[in-house]
């Protein structure tokens, strides 16, 4: 049994380290609490209150209310994780059972296996804060996000019904359409830095400055301000090219429920349709991530040099590492955030709009948009 | 690559590959030829060709099959499933796969290079997306043009096709 020696336990465990942490310690609270956003801003844009009563069951003398703060329903998605776990699991007579239950697994899975190879701090107790740090990045999570669509087509199909099959035909149609233009809007930034290691995009970064924000460096060239018009555009197309690939409004023509009832998850109940649900919420997360890495320069703090002390054990260097992490997740929460706002502000689009948007305007942008930076490149040194 | 990752996925690949044509359900059958797909992409990434892994899962799995499936589904093809073995079929096929594999067995056994393990490579890891991006762009050139030109045609005439359809 030679070859046990050979697996690089070490390796296996650091990474199994990490990805535990990332998912259970990050990704699926910030999933839970953007529920929790959603609700609360829709309310705030709405002058409503939203969910502000749950709280957690708090003493300090073990009597019912010795100890009271008000916690403004922060406990709401701990309530709503039991209800699901609680509701009734219905499977409808009427569907195809394998993939029915196959479909909700599909959703969740890609969304999350996309976290894998984005850096999300330098270091950690001597560790890299990437999971797999592979040198085609920014590759891998386009073809893990083009797997996510199975669960989406399979969940309508399955169903069995019509309004779950026109929810599917929607999403994946949307989905194929603006996988283009989410990839063709990444190509100039990928030209710029030359790279697709995402680790190598993030200190890029850090040595000339974040692509959107390009002073960050604390100096800014006629070539990174002639480079910014490209890159702002790119920005502009994959941040809505993202919208349609997650399915939220203005985009969310696969569950609109005026027209489709629930959309591809009609027919799921309990935790089923909450797979689904935070299968989206994670798909949001993973694409926010995108975009701090490829335009928001990462885990990077502007103007914060970067110390070598931060790949030791020492606390000082523990603190900074969690400070970066803390840093990433700042970035993604804000884009998040925009998510939301954006969500509770523009009506929906119609079918043929959408896709109108997607074919007609935003491709061809993309595409003129990497002849632009490929000159940009070529001329000015 | 372990050892053990090598036959896990080989052997996963086989068995969703069987289970394509086994199938008599077509949305199964596309569904298993994803499957296989992947376990080739995870074959592909522990050679440490992560490019090719990655675009096989891109391309194929994420692209190609997605419209295949969409198709199936559309066309909801019932009458595939009630379809039985045809005898003949059977035979002829078996006849062809006897035939394909005596002919692999020779051109393996007349193949020097088969016999002996080939050397360690040289360099522990080789930048694969640049060396390709160089073949393709430098020594590859016409014919990438060329199957560029070639695709294009094929949507011209595609888009030709369906217009003329709906009139």
């Amino acid at each position: 049994m030679d070859f046990l020696n050979d697996i690089p336990w070490m390796l296996i465990a650091a990474s199994i380290a990490k990805t535990l942490f990332l998912i259970f310690g990050v990704v699926l609270p910030i999933v839970s609490y953007t529920v929790y956003a959603e609700r609360r801003v829709s309310a705030l844009i709405q002058d409503r209150l939203g969910p502000n009563r749950t709280g957690f069951p708090i003493s300090l003398f073990g009597f019912e209310k010795d100890l009271q703060l008000f916690l403004g329903g922060l406990g709401q998605p701990i309530a709503d994780a039991v209800k699901f776990l609680l509701k009734e699991e219905f499977t409808p007579a009427h569907v195809n059972k394998f993939y029915f239950w196959l479909a909700p697994v599909l959703a969740m899975v890609p969304a999350l296996s996309t976290l894998a190879v984005l850096p999300f701090g330098n270091y950690l107790f001597g560790q890299k804060m990437v999971v797999a740090d592979v040198n085609v990045g920014i590759l891998y999570v386009f073809a893990i996000a083009s797997i996510g669509v199975y669960g989406i087509v399979l969940a309508g199909w399955s169903s069995n019904s019509k309004y779950p099959f026109l929810g599917s035909i929607r999403a994946s149609s949307q989905m194929i359409s603006y996988e283009l233009s989410l990839g063709l809007s990444a190509v100039p930034v990928l030209l710029i830095i030359g790279n697709l290691n995402l680790s190598q995009a993030i200190q890029y970064q850090i040595e000339n400055g974040w692509l959107l924000l390009p002073f960050t460096d604390g100096n800014l060239t006629l070539r990174e301000l002639l480079l910014w018009i490209p890159v702002l555009i790119s920005f502009i197309i994959f941040t809505i090219s993202m919208f349609a690939e997650t399915n939220r409004l203005p985009f969310d023509l696969p569950e609109s429920e005026t027209e489709l009832v629930a959309g591809y998850h009609t027919e799921y109940s309990a935790m089923k349709f909450a797979l689904f649900f935070l299968g989206e919420y994670a798909a949001m997360i993973a694409g926010s991530s995108v975009i701090v890495v490829l335009f928001l320069g990462g885990w990077h703090i502007p103007f914060l040099p970067i110390n070598t002390l931060e790949s030791s054990t020492t606390p000082a260097g523990i603190a900074l590492g969690f400070l970066h992490i803390t840093a990433f997740f700042a970035k993604v929460v804000g884009i998040l955030l925009f998510f939301i706002w954006v969500r509770w502000t523009l009506p929906r689009f119609r079918f043929d709009q959408l896709m109108k948007l997607g074919w007609l305007y935003l491709f061809e942008i993309a595409l003129v948009n990497i002849f632009i930076t490929a000159a940009i490149l070529a001329l000015v040194k | 690559m372990s050892p053990i990752l090598f036959w896990a996925f080989s052997a996963l690949m086989l068995a969703f590959g069987v289970s394509v044509i086994l199938n008599r359900d077509p949305v199964a059958s596309a569904l298993s030829l994803v499957a296989s797909f992947l376990c080739l992409a995870a074959l592909f990434v522990g050679l440490d060709a992560f490019f090719i892994g990655v675009i096989q899962v891109l391309v194929y799995a994420g692209a190609v099959m997605v419209l295949f499936l969409f198709i199936i589904m559309l066309l909801d093809l019932k009458a595939e499933k009630r379809r039985s073995f045809n005898k003949f079929a059977l035979l002829g096929g078996a006849a062809v796969t006897a035939l394909f594999v005596a002919g692999l067995l020779k051109v393996i056994s007349a193949f020097p290079a088969g016999a002996k393990p080939f050397p360690a490579l040289g360099v522990a890891s080789v930048d694969d997306v640049r060396q390709v991006g160089l073949a393709i762009f430098t020594r590859f050139n016409l014919p990438f043009q060329t199957v560029g030109v070639l695709v294009l045609v094929a949507s011209i005439g595609v888009i030709v096709l369906s217009r003329r359809q709906l009139k």
